[in-house]
């Protein structure tokens, strides 16, 4: 018969263990690229362009088009997003519409960024005729952060106090008057986090805006340029193998990115809390 | 206005005006259409993506796409069981080592750390599970698969490998749903089972988890989906053969990896394969997604 | 029992301003109110009081058509102002509720600046120019008793304000829209007494101008800012609740008709 007192503490052990060994892990995942990237980050680096077959010099069109198509997407999503999100907190009832709304919002969360990409190429980039481009992508990029905008805002919505809405209702407001006087500024923070954290997904994404975007480098201008996002270069530079300092400053940056994304999220939301 | 007033007066009530009504009835119909294009994008996906893989089932056969064990587009031989039989070794093995992993972090924050700690390593789960897919393959190719080559003696790719990878991937996506599933246990249960002399363990293994075990299969499901559908991390680690891996050791491939593999030069059936096995994947995760939307409803 | 107590409304205040007959409220199939009527009188403070629970609130609601905000809901019979059915075809709810305005139990000052706060409605109503504004806050603050406290601070956050200010807060910001009625509901249960003085004083004052109901478990605040007051009851839980009682404040407190009443206003249940 095995001491219970014994076994608590063995147990505990582990779980102690097993979150160690996560943030170990992890941790020591960023710390190597950390490590093998700094070396490399210099305002040069960021700067100038890839030069010659081994990709020296820096990276600077690839920051601009993750960056280019990432704003694009946002303009995108954002407006449609939390619209329906307005409509499934504010507006539906409850029945077969909106459980097929959320299914396809759940489904689209969940569709693998392979079949997104070539989802992409055939719509965005041969029917409709767009080409590989910043636009191709950006509607590709965006379906992925339509859920996860929805969801926030949704969440932000309903977060608001009923008692406030009715104090807008009792002045002889109507329904959108108090949806946007009221209740959409006090989601406000919410929302832009839900914002943030889906931008930082769009930029981590690589087969998506591969088939969408294509691979040369190219400085973007107009939303019918393409590019090469930082996602791809890293993976070309990865598989090549033949400029692994580069490829280190790009994975740090690219992470630098991401991150400050999901920070920014997370300030935004302790700061703006009104409600 | 110095006097307090009277409130208006007239005899008659407004009714609701005509154009107060159309324009109400506009932004309703605009907000739905708005959430009605979350349906029309998955219809379009279907469609599209069905259609551009039809051919397989007219020209090729289905039933030989799914159980051939040759992929071989130079003799046009499409037969993806390899492919399928990859997609799950993967899988399942990542699942294997990821799980446990990620819900032990998950029980070890919502009932054995301290809130200091926990405000510490929930975030840190949490940003993790940012990190994109492209930088987890490249700690694969780079570092660990020159690990995996020292101690198994061959070049370090293949299922060993990936399962590695993908687990560290899926871990903070299953770790944090998980622990979601778990604190909204109430701690009501926790202390009847205290007050009946069981340790922590005891209560967490027994009571809290079991409690919450619907939330935790649902974390698991979702954390096979980003598995089954997660290309880049697997791509650049797993050797990318199309046939049964006769070791961990050895190189296979995924129908995630294959897409990407073939696309940059697939032409006519070939092309359609591929995007036969676009449409299985999609397929397979909106049944994840409908399994999950299930056993959630069992649990309300 | 159901009684319909129409007549002893009329008096020495204004003439009839809510007329209800036979009204009848359902929340899905639960029969909340059955069978209220009773005359409100213009220019006059008419008290609702009885248990908790047992549907006062939910007949103010019924005034300014809150009610229709909650899924599931049904009225039956009739209820006008000014003698228009307020529950009529095509009668606009929005417009109802700007000339029958709500205070509620929990202040619900909006996260903006007070003066932001009281402008609200008045903006709604398209009034734009700063000048116009700036004379109906001061004016709206002022009557609610709350401008010498706000005057040099309009601009900070109206939850800022302590628990009694945000009350009164709110209602400067209803009375900003003119409101012909003012129904309170419970409105002085969740603040300190020094405002609730400040509260009963106001209203004592805006009575000229405005219909005020109020909701309240407090019998003596009852009592004391009160011209009329209704006595509503549920019996049995579960069965819909009804008005045992109207009257004048002063004759009901004193000399109750129905025993109910009597009992209640004697604390034999609460």
């Amino acid at each position: 018969m095995i001491d219970k007192r014994l076994t608590n503490k063995l147990a505990l052990g582990m779980l102690w263990g097993a979150a160690l060994l996560t943030v170990a892990v992890l941790g020591a995942l960023l710390l190597y690229v950390f490590i093998n990237g700094i070396k490399v980050i210099s305002p040069e680096f960021i700067f100038t362009w890839p030069q010659g077959v081994n990709a020296e010099g820096g990276i600077w069109p690839t920051i601009v088009s993750t960056i280019y198509v990432t704003a694009l997407a946002m303009l995108i999503s954002t407006p449609i997003a939390v619209l329906a999100a307005v409509y499934l907190a504010e507006y539906a009832r409850q029945g077969k519409t909106v459980s097929s709304i959320r299914f396809a919002a759940d489904s689209l969360a969940s569709v693998p960024s392979i079949v997104m990409g070539l989802f992409g190429f055939a719509l965005f980039v041969e029917a409709m005729g767009l080409n590989l481009s910043m636009a191709s992508a950006a509607l590709a990029l965006s379906l992925l952060m339509l859920p996860i905008i929805m969801r926030a805002t949704e969440e932000a919505i309903r977060a608001v106090p009923k008692y406030m809405r009715w104090g807008s209702y009792g002045l002889g407001a109507t329904k959108w008057q108090t949806v946007s006087k009221i209740v959409l500024p006090a989601a406000a923070p919410r929302i832009v986090t839900g914002i943030v954290l889906a931008a930082g997904r769009a930029v981590g994404e690589t087969a998506v805006v591969l088939y969408t975007m294509g691979q040369a480098v190219n400085m973007p201008i107009t939303p019918l340029d393409s590019g090469r996002p930082m996602t791809v270069h890293l993976y070309l530079l990865a598989v090549e193998g033949i400029n692994l300092p580069a490829a280190f400053g790009t994975a740090l940056l690219l992470i630098a990115l991401i991150l400050g994304f999901n920070l920014s999220a997370r300030w935004i939301l302790k700061h703006y809390r009104k409600v | 206005m110095s006097e307090p007033t009277e409130g208006h007066s007239t005899g008659t009530l407004q009714l609701v005006s005509r154009s107060t009504y159309v324009k109400e009835t506009l932004l309703k119909s605009l907000f739905f259409a708005c959430a009605f294009v979350f349906v029309l994008a998955v219809a379009l996906i279907f469609v599209f993506v069905g259609w551009k893989a039809w051919p397989i089932v007219t020209d090729y056969g289905l039933g030989k796409f799914i159980t051939g064990t040759v992929w071989s587009s130079s003799t046009e031989e499409f037969g993806i069981l390899p492919l399928i039989v990859g997609s799950f070794i993967v899988t399942l093995g990542a699942l294997a080592l990821g799980t446990p992993l990620a819900v032990g972090t998950a029980v070890f924050l919502s009932d054995v750390a301290s809130p200091r700690v926990r405000s510490f390593v929930r975030p840190a789960v949490e940003l993790l599970a940012g990190v994109p897919s492209v930088v987890y393959g490249f700690f694969g190719i780079i570092l660990l698969r020159s690990l995996v080559a020292q101690f198994s003696g061959t070049l370090g790719f293949g299922a060993f490998t990936a399962w590695v990878v993908l687990a560290i991937m899926i871990v903070p996506t299953i770790a944090a749903l998980s622990e979601d599933a778990l604190r909204s246990i109430p701690e009501g249960i926790r202390e009847a089972s205290y007050a009946m002399g069981a340790t922590q363990w005891q209560t967490i293994y027994k009571v809290v988890v079991p409690a919450a075990k619907i939330g935790i299969i649902d974390a698991i499901i979702l954390g096979m989906g980003r598995a089954i559908g997660e290309t880049m991390a697997v791509l650049m680690v797993v050797g990318n053969a199309p046939v049964f891996p006769n070791s961990p050791f050895a190189p296979l491939s995924t129908m995630t990896t294959q897409i990407v593999m073939d696309m940059p030069y697939a032409v006519g059936l070939h092309r359609t394969a591929l995007f036969a096995m676009a449409a299985m994947l999609f397929i397979f995760s909106m049944l994840l997604v409908a399994t999950v939307r299930l056993l959630s409803r069992l649990r309300d | 029992m159901n009684v319909s107590l129409g007549s002893q409304g009329l008096g020495t205040h204004g003439p009839t301003k809510i007329h209800v007959d036979k009204l009848n409220f359902w929340y899905g199939d639960f029969n909340a109110l059955t069978n209220i009527s009773v005359d409100i009188s213009s220019k006059a403070t008419t008290a609702f009081i009885g248990p908790s629970g047992c549907g006062k609130s939910t007949f103010l609601r019924c005034i300014n058509r809150m009610n229709d905000l909650i899924p599931g809901t049904r009225v039956e019979g009739k209820m006008t102002i000014d003698g228009a059915d307020i529950y009529g075809a095509g009668v606009d709810p929005v417009d109802l509720r700007r000339r029958v305005g709500m205070i509620f139990q929990q202040p619900n000052p909006f996260p903006q600046s007070i003066y932001d706060n009281v402008a609200y409605g008045p903006r709604l109503q398209g009034v734009r120019k700063k000048a116009d504004l700036d004379s109906i806050v001061e004016d709206s603050l002022k009557r609610a008793n709350l401008w010498k406290e706000v005057k040099d601070i309009l601009g900070k956050n109206g939850l800022a304000l302590s628990g009694g200010q945000q009350q009164r807060l709110c209602i400067a910001r209803v009375l900003a829209v003119q409101p012909e009625v003012l129904l309170m509901d419970e409105p002085c249960s969740a603040i300190d007494p020094t405002s609730v003085q400040k509260i009963e004083d106001l209203m004592a004052e805006l009575k000229d101008t405005v219909t005020i109901v109020i909701v309240t478990h407090n019998m003596q605040q009852a009592a004391r800012v009160s011209d009329y007051t209704a006595f509503f009851l549920q019996e049995v839980a579960g069965e819909p609740a009804v008005m045992v009682e109207f009257g004048r404040t002063n004759e009901l407190f004193t000399s109750p008709t129905d025993k109910r009443t009597e009992d209640y206003i004697t604390g034999r249940f609460g």
